[in-house]
């Protein structure tokens, strides 16, 4: 219904947000964590933030989640003012990876759950199911120390969803991932989305955001630059045109904008806001000999470098750098 | 706080705290424990006493006649037999010599033996020259000996018809007031270690990151309140079996009618047990709160040592305090020790030994379950605050009296 709604271009109503934050401030000491954070994170949708290290994603999550209070603002978590209040309809896999060593995978998803009231036998048969499910069921009974970071991981994210949640909370989940289970993990991700949870996770790395987000937040030291949809966050910047020529000069120039730079025989420049019909009649018109033309709607990046600034690119880059 | 789910919550995190204690090899080590102490106590006991024996016995050279010796050899064995223990003065008889002070020069310089003094003139006039301390105990051993000595034969009296009775007001109260002494030090000690045992386990779980799972998902004062609860419940399981040992060993092991023969304390065994059960809960929760409270802050062991470095000591002083004033609890120091909430506990365990009414431990209940409510809020808001440094910051007194004007409603809203 909201997938349809915001289709038709309607705004989706306060029943079907899922998490609203207005303000929210963080302050530890005298840094300034979180500054005055808004977003709205619409039910039974991927929502990504997106940010370099240090830009305040996780505190954003902490306090979305009731883990911390914020210094000021407000939050609303599957519509209720205290987030603990929902934790039973909540997942949270947090960026830092946390198990008892000596509990057993089975043990630590059944208890994961209980931490949600999910009761404790049902949590062990549905944990004993899930780790069947993922071809795992010779580790059910083995302690979390002698599993490898990987199988510690998807214990970690097993326990997150045994309590079935209605939101999914991930915070950096990509990260220490290898190429195949990050793909895995993005599988897990559509497949709740398409059931209708919500799943809203942070991350540093662009590629996943594009590739599963339908809104994002970006956040870069500690306040949103933008929030919307990420097709919205591609509009503000206009398609990139790449144009080659057989004439060198003539009265085609005319028709490209005044910031056009040349590389070699390309030309490179925003499309005008006329169009490409515009556009290509003045170039033929003017005797241009069109050889290529391309016109590229802008990635994300591109996006996040217009909208957050070179500098927080840079920082995205050095983060991406770091995990990888 | 909505107390269900806390309540709920609570228990899952103290299930799991207590089943991974007591399912640990941690545990058997802690069921051990008392084990230690007492077998290092009989064993360096029975080496230092041996070791004090041979080396505090004092020897004296004794210059005299066969019949001063027999007499002086007779009186020595019987102070020896009531000396309990202590080491007695061991005497080496030299025939008088034509050079008397020739023989007292070489046996007070010589080393074979090696003598602190020397005793000459009998048992009629009795002379003493040595490196004594004139008010010291061998010279008092020394001047009981010889005194024993010089009560001719047949003059000693008739000796004390002793009949024993069971008990007495004097031994009854003695006995009481060592129950007492002896029940403080154990609620002292276990107090400590199991608050040590809390902060460790704290700590674990904050390098292990699994605090932010359970922050996410109840609320820190459910943490707080599993982790201390379920800490409390396994020392309740270390004390029955500590407990039951213990029964077994004396029923087994002493003489039929030692645990009937040990005096009773005033409220009686059963009420005994009862009542040091309950503060010791009490004691426990309290210190254990401020433990877990402060060590919230902690993020290594080190730190949890520099942190709760003041806190042992200041219960130290309070078990001080509690055991100065276990003999006389109806004294100012003792009704201090009963009021202040953090010896409150050690105070009135001392009175269950020693006096019989109930009432005071009814009030004291009830006070100290006052404290520990207040207490344990304060310790679970600064817990919640320092555990994952949450919460806003707190102005100084300086900034909020500085600070008059209103601030907008927006801005101060906390959900």
């Amino acid at each position: 219904m909201l997938r349809q709604a915001q289709h038709n271009g309607l705004a989706p109503s306060t029943a079907d947000i899922a998490i609203e934050a207005h303000d929210l401030v963080k302050d530890f000491g005298d840094k300034r964590a979180v500054d005055g954070v808004s977003l709205s994170v619409p039910a039974g949708r991927i929502y990504g933030i997106l940010g370099p290290n240090g830009a305040g994603k996780t505190t954003t999550l902490r306090m979305l989640l009731g883990i911390i209070d914020p210094s000021s603002g407000t939050r609303r978590l599957l519509g209720r003012d205290r987030p603990l209040e929902a934790a039973s309809e909540v997942g949270y896999l947090p960026e830092e990876r946390g198990l008892y060593p000596a509990m057993t995978a089975r043990e630590a998803i059944a208890f994961m759950g209980a931490l949600r009231g999910l009761p404790l036998g049902e949590g062990r048969r549905r944990a004993t199911a899930m780790l069947a499910e993922r071809g795992l069921v010779d580790w059910t009974n083995r302690p979390i120390r002698t599993l490898s970071k990987g199988m510690a991981q998807t214990v970690q994210l097993l326990g997150t969803l045994v309590h079935d949640p209605k939101l999914i909370v991930l915070d950096e989940p990509f990260s220490g991932l290898d190429a195949i289970n990050q793909e895995k993990l993005e599988e897990q991700i559509r497949a709740r989305a398409a059931a209708g949870v919500t799943v809203i996770f942070s991350t540093h790395v662009i590629a996943h955001a594009e590739r599963l987000c339908e809104r994002i937040a970006i956040i870069a030291a500690g306040k949103v630059a933008f929030e919307g949809a990420v097709d919205e966050a591609r509009g503000t910047l206009r398609p990139i045109v790449q144009l080659t020529t057989r004439a060198p000069d003539g009265p085609w120039r005319a028709a490209l904008p005044a910031n056009a730079r040349r590389n070699g025989a390309v030309w490179t420049f925003e499309l005008p806001p006329g169009g490409p019909e515009p556009l290509l009649k003045a170039l033929i018109d003017g005797g241009a000999g069109i050889e290529t033309l391309s016109i590229e709607r802008p990635g994300l990046h591109d996006a996040f470098v217009a909208i957050a600034g070179e500098a927080a690119a840079r920082d995205l880059s050095s983060s991406q750098q770091e995990t990888a | 706080m909505n107390a269900l789910p806390t309540i709920r919550a609570a228990f899952v995190i103290g299930r799991r705290d207590f089943t991974a204690t007591v399912f640990s090899k941690a545990f058997l080590f802690f069921l051990l424990g008392p084990l230690f102490p007492i077998v290092i106590g009989l064993l360096f006991g029975g080496i230092g006493a041996n070791i004090a024996t041979q080396a505090e016995r004092p020897r004296i050279a004794v210059i005299g006649y066969e019949n001063d010796i027999r007499r002086l050899e007779g009186a020595r064995a019987r102070v020896a037999g009531i000396l309990d223990g202590q080491p007695a003065i061991e005497f080496v008889y030299y025939q008088p010599a034509a050079d008397e002070s020739a023989l007292r020069q070489r046996l007070l310089t010589g080393s074979r033996p090696a003598v602190v003094g020397v005793l000459t003139g009998g048992t009629f006039l009795p002379k003493f020259i040595g490196s004594l301390d004139p008010e010291g105990p061998t010279a008092r051993q020394l001047r009981l000996i010889v005194g024993q000595a010089q009560v001719p034969p047949g003059l000693e009296g008739q000796p004390i018809a002793v009949t024993q009775v069971k008990r007495t007001a004097g031994r009854t109260s003695a006995a009481r007031t060592l129950t007492a002494h002896a029940g403080q030090a154990l609620l002292f000690l276990l107090t400590l270690l199991l608050a040590g045992m809390l902060l460790s386990q704290l700590i674990e779980e904050k390098s292990n990151k699994v605090i932010e799972v359970l922050a996410a998902a109840v609320p820190v004062d459910a943490i707080f309140l599993g982790k201390l609860f379920a800490m409390l419940a396994m020392s309740l399981l270390g004390i029955a079996v500590w407990a039951s040992a213990a029964v077994a060993a004396v029923t087994f092991l002493a003489d039929p009618g030692t645990l009937s023969a040990l005096p009773a304390p005033a409220l009686g065994w059963p009420g005994f047990v009862l009542m040091a059960i309950i503060y010791f809960a009490f004691g426990y929760l309290l210190i254990g709160a401020a433990f877990l409270g402060v060590g919230a802050q902690a993020s290594t062991v080190r730190e949890v040592q520099t942190l709760s470095m003041p806190i042992t000591m200041s219960q130290v002083v309070i078990f001080a305090i509690a055991a100065a004033a276990a003999s006389n609890p109806d004294g100012t120091a003792g009704i201090f020790a009963a009021v202040f909430p953090l010896s409150s506990p050690y105070a009135m365990l001392a009175r269950a030994a020693l006096d019989g009414r109930w009432w005071p431990h009814l009030l004291a209940i009830a006070w100290q379950a006052l404290w520990l409510a207040v207490i344990l809020r304060l310790a679970a808001a600064y817990f919640r605050r320092s555990v994952l440094k949450s919460g806003p910051k707190r102005p100084s007194w300086l900034s909020r009296l500085r600070k008059r004007e209103p601030r907008p409603a927006a801005a101060t809203a906390r959900p």
